[in-house]
C-alpha cells in the first residue's frame, strides 16, 4: 500500500468517516421514525392490534412464516394475508376464514408441512386478525409484487 | 502462547465447538423436516427447531469471539489478563444462559422475535456477561500495550454490546419494531462483527506470515473504514419494504453494493500478506482457514449479498430461498471460518501439541466448505425458481414449495455432509494427532 497514507492518517479517516456516516444514518432513521409514527397516527395501533402482535410473538410465528418478507421462509408470507383472504372486500368473511384455518391445524396430511395447534382463544384470534389487518395496511412500497406473497 | 492467562480461551473454544455441532445438527433436522414434513412434527415444531439452530449459531460465534479476544489481547497488550477468574466465571454464566435458553425453547418459552427469541432475563444476563467481558479485556488493554488490533477489536466488541441493547426495545408499532430490530441484526453482522473479523484476521496475518505490523495495521484501518462507511448506510437495504420511506431504496442499493469492497479488500489483504511474508509457518491449516475465510466471506457476504441487494431485484427476491442461500454462505465464510481459523491457530499452542493434526483439519476444511457451497447453490436455484413462480407468475406459496423438492433434497444431502465435515473439524482440534517424522522435522518454533 502506498507510502503516502500513514497508519495514523488511515486511523483518523476511519474514525472521522465512521462518525460522519453514523450521524447521517441516525438523522435518516429519525426521519423514518416520524414516518412510522405517522403510519400509526393514520391507522392507530389499537390495544387489540398490540395484543395481536403479542400473540404473533408468543407463538414465534416468525420462525416459520415471513412478515413483510422477514422470517423463516418455511410457511407463507402473512404481511398481506388479510388481502389474500379478501379482507378488503369482506372483513367478516376473512376473519372467519382465518379463524377456521388456525383452528383446523395441524392438518395431519401426509407430506404436507404441519402448523401446530396453538389453542388460541377467540379473543386471541380476533387480536391476531386485527394485527394482520393493520400490517396489511402499512405502505410497503407496493411489496409484495403479487398477492400470493 | 506467551501468557498463562491466555488459557482461559480454551473454555470458550470448547464451548463454541460443542454448540457448533448442536447448531449443525439442528440444521440437519430442519432440512429433514422440509423434505419430510411429518418428521418430528409433534415433538419439535419447525419454529422451535429453527430458533435453536439460529441461536446456537449466534451464541457459539460470540463465544468464539470472546475466546479469540482472550487469546489475542494478552499477547497484543503484552500483559496477563486482568482477571482470568472473572473470565472463567463469565464463561460458565454464558454457557448456562445459552443452555437455559435452549431448554426454555423446547418448552416454548421465548419472546418470539426472530433471532432475539431469548426471554428478557436471558437478554439481561447476556448484557451482564458482556459487561464482565468488556471490563476484563478493557482493563487488560489499559494496563498494557495499545495496538491498532486491540483498538479495533475492542471497538467491535463494545459495539456488539451497545447495539444488543436495542433488542430490549420492542414497540407495538411493527414498523418501528422492524427498524430497530435491524439495529441489532444488521449493525452486528454487517457492522461491528466485521471489525472483530478484520482485527482477528490481522492478528493471524502478523503471526502466520511475519509481515511487519505497521503494514498490517494500516490495511486493517483501510478495510474497516470501507466496512463502516458502506455498512452503516447499507442498513438501508433492509428498509425497502417494511413501511419505511422510499429513499432507502436508493441509499440501501448504493451503499450495500459498496459493502462488497471491504470483503474484496480482505481477499487482497490476506493473499498479499502471504505472498509478501514468504514465511513457511508450520501451521498450514490455520493459514488455509484464514485464506478460506476471506474468500468465502467475499463470495457469501459480498457476491451472494450483491445478487439480491439492488432494490428493483430485491422487490422480487425478498424473503425467498435466495436470502437463505446468502445467509448460509455469508455466516459460514465470514464468521464460522474466522473462528475456526483462530481455533486452529491457537489450540495447538494452548494445548502444547506440536504436531498439529493438520491433514485431518484440512480435510475438515474442504469437506465442510464444499458441502456449504453445494447447499448454497441448491438454495440459490430454489430461490430463483421460487422468485419466478411466486413473485412473477403469482403462484401460491405451497404450490411453489412443492416444485422445489429436488433442491431441498440436495440441500439436505449437503447438510449431512456439512455435519460430517464439522465433526472432522472438531475431532482434529480436540483429539491429539500422532507425531510423524515429517511433522517433527517440519516444525520450527514460531508463534
Amino acid at each position: 500500500m502506498s507510502e503516502t497514507l500513514t497508519k495514523a492518517a488511515a486511523r483518523n479517516i476511519f474514525y472521522g468517516g465512521t462518525a460522519f456516516f453514523f450521524v447521517v444514518f441516525v438523522a435518516l432513521t429519525a426521519h423514518s421514525v416520524t414516518k412510522a409514527n405517522a403510519i400509526a397516527a393514520a391507522n392507530p395501533v389499537t390495544p387489540s392490534v398490540a395484543a395481536g402482535k403479542h400473540v404473533w410473538e408468543k407463538h414465534a410465528c416468525i420462525d416459520c412464516h415471513t412478515l413483510m418478507g422477514e422470517g423463516a421462509y418455511f410457511a407463507p408470507e402473512l404481511g398481506n394475508v388479510w388481502v389474500r383472504y379478501g379482507g378488503r372486500e369482506d372483513a367478516a368473511g376473512a376473519r372467519d376464514a382465518l379463524k377456521a384455518w388456525i383452528q383446523g391445524q395441524p392438518s395431519g396430511i401426509e407430506g404436507r408441512r404441519q402448523m401446530p395447534q396453538f389453542n388460541l382463544s377467540d379473543q386471541e384470534i380476533d387480536n391476531l386478525a386485527d394485527f394482520l389487518k393493520w400490517t396489511s395496511e402499512v405502505d410497503t412500497q407496493n411489496w409484495p409484487p403479487k398477492v400470493s406473497g | 502462547m506467551k501468557y498463562q492467562s491466555q488459557k482461559v480461551a480454551l473454555y470458550y473454544f470448547a464451548g463454541a465447538l460443542a454448540l457448533f455441532v448442536a447448531q449443525v445438527l439442528f440444521g440437519t433436522i430442519l432440512g429433514t423436516i422440509v423434505v419430510m414434513p411429518n418428521f418430528l412434527s409433534d415433538l419439535l415444531p419447525f419454529n422451535i427447531g429453527r430458533m435453536i439452530h439460529t441461536n446456537a449459531l449466534i451464541v457459539w460465534l460470540l463465544m468464539g469471539f470472546f475466546g479469540c479476544a482472550y487469546y489475542l489481547i494478552p499477547e497484543e497488550a503484552e500483559t496477563e489478563l486482568h482477571s482470568p477468574k472473572l473470565a472463567i466465571l463469565q464463561f460458565w454464566l454464558f454457557l448456562f444462559g445459552a443452555a437455559a435458553a435452549v431448554v426454555g425453547y423446547l418448552f416454548k418459552i421465548h419472546e418470539g422475535r426472530e433471532f432475539l427469541e431469548q426471554p428478557l432475563w436471558i437478554k439481561l444476563a447476556i448484557v451482564v456477561v458482556a459487561l464482565m467481558f468488556l471490563y476484563n479485556v478493557t482493563m487488560t488493554v489499559l494496563k498494557g500495550r495499545k495496538t491498532a488490533i486491540t483498538n479495533v477489536l475492542l471497538l467491535g466488541l463494545w459495539g456488539i454490546a451497545v447495539f444488543f441493547l436495542f433488542s430490549l426495545y420492542n414497540p407495538d408499532n411493527l414498523v418501528l419494531d422492524k427498524m430497530f430490530w435491524w439495529w441489532v441484526v444488521h449493525l452486528w453482522v454487517e457492522g461491528v462483527w466485521e471489525l472483530v473479523m478484520a482485527s482477528v484476521l490481522a492478528f493471524l496475518m502478523i503471526k502466520l506470515t511475519g509481515v511487519d505490523r505497521e503494514v498490517v495495521e494500516k490495511w486493517l484501518y483501510v478495510i474497516i473504514s470501507m466496512t463502516l462507511f458502506t455498512g452503516i448506510l447499507g442498513t438501508g437495504h433492509h428498509y425497502y419494504w417494511i413501511g419505511t420511506p422510499g429513499y432507502w431504496q436508493w441509499i440501501g442499493s448504493v451503499f450495500s453494493t459498496l459493502e462488497v469492497l471491504p470483503f474484496f479488500a480482505m481477499v487482497v489483504f490476506t493473499f498479499y500478506m502471504v505472498w509478501k511474508g514468504g514465511r513457511q509457518h508450520p501451521n498450514k491449516a490455520a493459514l488455509l482457514w484464514c485464506l478460506g475465510c476471506a474468500v468465502f466471506a467475499f463470495f457469501g457476504a459480498g457476491v451472494w449479498g450483491f445478487l439480491h441487494t439492488l432494490a428493483p431485484i430485491n422487490y422480487y427476491t425478498h424473503g425467498t430461498q435466495v436470502t437463505a442461500a446468502h445467509g448460509h454462505l455469508a455466516f459460514y465464510g465470514a464468521y464460522v471460518m474466522l473462528n475456526i481459523a483462530m481455533f486452529t491457530y491457537a489450540m495447538p499452542l494452548l494445548l502444547k501439541r506440536e504436531p498439529y493434526n493438520q491433514t485431518l483439519n484440512m480435510w475438515g476444511f474442504w469437506v465442510t466448505s464444499s458441502a456449504v457451497s453445494f447447499m448454497t447453490f441448491a438454495l440459490t436455484f430454489a430461490g430463483v425458481v421460487q422468485t419466478h413462480l411466486q413473485r412473477v407468475l403469482g403462484m401460491n406459496f405451497m404450490e411453489v414449495q412443492d416444485q422445489l423438492g429436488l433442491f431441498y433434497w440436495m440441500r439436505l444431502g449437503a447438510g449431512v455432509v456439512t455435519l460430517i465435515g464439522v465433526l472432522i473439524i472438531v475431532w482434529s482440534l480436540v483429539v491429539p494427532g500422532k507425531a510423524t517424522a515429517a511433522a517433527r522435522t517440519g516444525y520450527q518454533p514460531a508463534e
